[in-house]
């Protein structure tokens, strides 16, 4: 038996082992491990992306004087945002395999508080913000402290919440009423955008920043001998986000007045927010150590307790971060609306926003799932929910379409995950 | 083979007089152990017989009730993995511990990243994931940003085992680590631990198959009931009396003395 091969100066790039990692340089290398990923039950975005193609070509030929002009992509981005925002908040929940039932009214019952801070109080409009987001912190870790420190599984926990907090809502604004949102800063949230230029600088500035921080990854990782993807991968993912970002700003650009003499053009302010969050939310869950325990305690927590990881503060965190993405979904849902109502954030917001976070990718069985799952998805289901507004159809149809994607969205979850645990992936 | 040796030198780790519980079920019973750095220790002992606990106990998964460790001589209190990891101690659960969402480089620094700032450094992380699976002469693994869901029984098994050893662990601790697999990767799992005690750790390796035990261990400790029958140099015993302190407590003259094995089995 060798006895000094341990201590052998030995380099991981001499022969044998991680061959994978050194020879991952092909374009062609990379399609083929990706539709072996495909294969083995991890679709990624793929689900979503090909969700948003199929049904804008619906509803274009549908609807083909109304649904693909500025006004009405403006309108879409509008509706988007509250989904998109509650829905990055159940990505972090859905991670731990959590769920959380009351995320919808909670946004509500914050959107009640900044409401009547601004109405009845005539607070500023920035001690209402700070007061709604406040709220939702707090009753993230109110529940957070539920689930993780006495242990009740998250699904109760969050269904009494979901009554409970529907009536501290029905308490606030009081039976039938609705407290009007009317400060000019939180409205400009939905109705105000950014001027044309300085959009195209922004828009310009993502592209750049994007870019380059992928390539500095690729060229470091290369120089290190890393495990890295193709240049040509890369480069393909630098310019679809390009096109993207360019077509959505020009079309945005466009004058979408409904009269003529005034200009109403330029990106809503709803847009740059939940880029902001996107950023920001992948950055801690991708770069972060506390990201990383977030994974490790969705796929084996007894694996991430036993590597010395406090499983109870990751989870009362988890929801202290999902409560506050609520509370400023609400905020950015009132400001579209003008008021807060009892009933906000009740009916199908918070099925909108788990079905925006399982069409988008992330699983309902922990341990997989990212921020970019969340406006992918959110945004398959305000398309839904915008083009069958644009179609007229009836409410109930509007209820059941919706529904019904959900559990196709959960179906195949389900049976990716069963095609990865027999495929081994 | 190695060459079985008088005991020499003080243990890195010693247990004395460990009493531990589940509500009303004591599994352990005063045990006493000792680990010595360079050697192959084998604890053995029949299905139940506490083995598993004795090492969460070790590592800090379940506090232990009563009695005494310590480490290089001194008295210490491990009141959690954070705990035993700081003194060195690196545990190989039966059960092994990875998270299958995780790639093999994200599970080998899971709970002690290596950070820039506020920035996890991926980058070094791969590089010292890398060289240390290198060192232990692991070749069967493609990548090292593999999930570990696409890994084999035995190329977790050597994760997991190159994950302890990342550490400038002292004491690796090896819960049955061959049980589940087939001969080739057996094979290296034992080189595997072979060459951990060559380079100097103290390695506890649980197994119930005498062949392996045999050919990798010092030292053999076979618990039994939850009470140490014997701690001994492997040389002192053969199989079947081995065997015999596993199955009743006792061989000739070593073991639990007869009316205490005997009031154990009432
Ligand atoms: N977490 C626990 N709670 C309650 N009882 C436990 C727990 N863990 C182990 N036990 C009990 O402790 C006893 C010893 O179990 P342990 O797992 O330590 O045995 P072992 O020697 O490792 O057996 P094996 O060879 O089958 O792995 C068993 O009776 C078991 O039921
Ligand atoms: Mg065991």
């Amino acid at each position: 038996m060798s006895s000094n091969t341990i201590s052998q100066p030995t380099s991981a790039t001499e022969p044998g082992g991680f061959e994978a990692d050194r020879s991952a340089d092909s374009l062609g290398g990379a399609v083929r491990a990706y539709f072996a990923r495909v294969r083995g039950g991890d679709l990624g975005a793929l689900p979503a992306i090909l969700g948003i193609v199929a049904l804008g070509l619906l509803f274009v030929v549908l609807r083909p004087e109304t649904f693909l002009t500025p006004r009405n992509m403006a309108n879409l981005a509008d509706q988007a945002a509250p989904i998109i925002i509650l829905a990055m908040g159940l990505v972090f929940i859905l991670l731990l395999g959590d769920i959380d039932l009351s995320a919808g009214v909670v946004s509500g019952v914050c959107a009640a508080v900044m409401a009547k801070l601004l109405a009845d109080a005539g607070a500023p409009w920035y001690v209402a913000v700070l007061a709604a987001v406040v709220t939702g912190a707090a009753i993230g870790l109110f529940t957070g402290s539920l689930v993780g420190l006495i242990g009740i599984p998250s699904f109760v926990v969050t269904l009494a919440l979901f009554l409970g907090w529907q009536g501290v809502t029905l308490r606030l604004i009081g039976q039938g009423g609705t407290v009007p949102v009317r400060d000019e800063v939180i409205s400009a949230i939905s109705d105000r955008n950014v001027p044309v230029t300085l959009g195209w600088i922004l828009a310009l500035v993502v592209i750049a920043l994007y870019a380059l921080l992928q390539m500095n990854r690729w060229r470091m990782q290369k120089a290190k001998g890393l495990a890295h993807q193709p240049l040509a991968v890369v480069l393909l993912r630098i310019a679809v986000i390009a096109v993207v970002v360019v077509l959505v700003t020009a079309v945005l650009s466009v004058d979408r007045a409904p009269a003529p003499g005034v200009v109403l053009a330029g990106i809503p302010y709803a847009i740059p927010l939940v880029v902001v969050l996107l950023l920001l939310l992948t950055f801690v869950l991708g770069r972060t150590s506390f990201g990383r325990h977030i994974y490790a305690v969705g796929g084996n927590a007894e694996a991430a307790r036993r590597a010395g990881i406090n499983v109870t503060k990751i989870k009362v965190s988890v929801f202290v971060i999902s409560s506050t993405l609520a509370a400023i979904s609400g905020i950015v849902a009132a400001a579209r609306l003008g008021s807060v109502a009892p009933g906000s954030g009740g009916g199908n917001t918070l099925l909108y926003a788990v079905g925006a976070a399982v069409i988008g990718g992330t699983s309902l069985f922990g341990g997989r799932g990212r921020v970019r799952d969340a406006v992918l998805g959110g945004l398959v289901v305000a398309i839904i929910a915008n083009g069958l507004g644009l179609l007229g159809t009836e409410a109930y149809l509007n209820f059941i379409i919706t529904g019904g994607v959900l559990l196709l969205a959960a179906s195949v979850d389900a049976l990716a995950r069963r095609r990865a645990a027999a495929t081994g992936h | 083979m190695s060459v079985p040796q008088p005991e020499d030198g003080t243990p890195i780790l010693e247990l004395r007089g460990v009493d531990k519980s589940f509500g009303a079920n004591q599994v352990l019973h005063g045990v006493d152990l000792k680990v010595y750095p360079g050697k192959v220790t084998a604890l053995v002992g029949d299905n139940g017989a506490g083995k598993s606990t004795l090492i969460k106990s070790i590592a800090g998964i379940h506090p232990i009730d009563g009695g005494q460790v310590l480490f290089d001589g001194n008295p210490v209190d491990i009141s959690g993995p954070r705990d035993s990891a700081r003194l060195g101690i690196e545990v190989v659960y039966q059960d092994l511990a990875l998270a299958d969402n995780l790639d093999v480089v994200q599970n080998m620094f899971l709970g002690r990243e290596r950070k820039n700032g506020l920035l996890l450094d991926e980058i070094s992380m791969e590089q010292a994931a890398r060289d240390t699976l290198a060192k232990l002469s692991v070749r069967t693994l493609k990548s090292v940003r593999q999930l570990v869901s696409s890994l084999s029984g035995g190329q977790r098994q050597t994760v997991a085992i190159a994950k302890a050893v990342l550490w400038e662990s002292k004491v690796v601790i090896l819960d049955e680590p061959t049980a589940a697999l087939g001969v080739a990767q057996t094979r290296q799992v034992l080189d595997l631990v072979r060459r951990l005690a060559d380079t100097g750790h103290a390695v506890v390796f649980i197994s119930h198959n005498m062949v392996d035990v045999f050919e990798v261990a010092d030292r053999v400790a076979a618990l039994y009931l939850g009470r140490m029958a014997a701690d001994i140099p492997i040389s002192q015993v053969n199989r079947s009396q081995v065997i015999e302190l596993i199955t009743a407590g006792r061989s000739g003259d070593i073991g639990i003395a007869p009316a205490q094995a005997a009031a154990v089995e009432v």
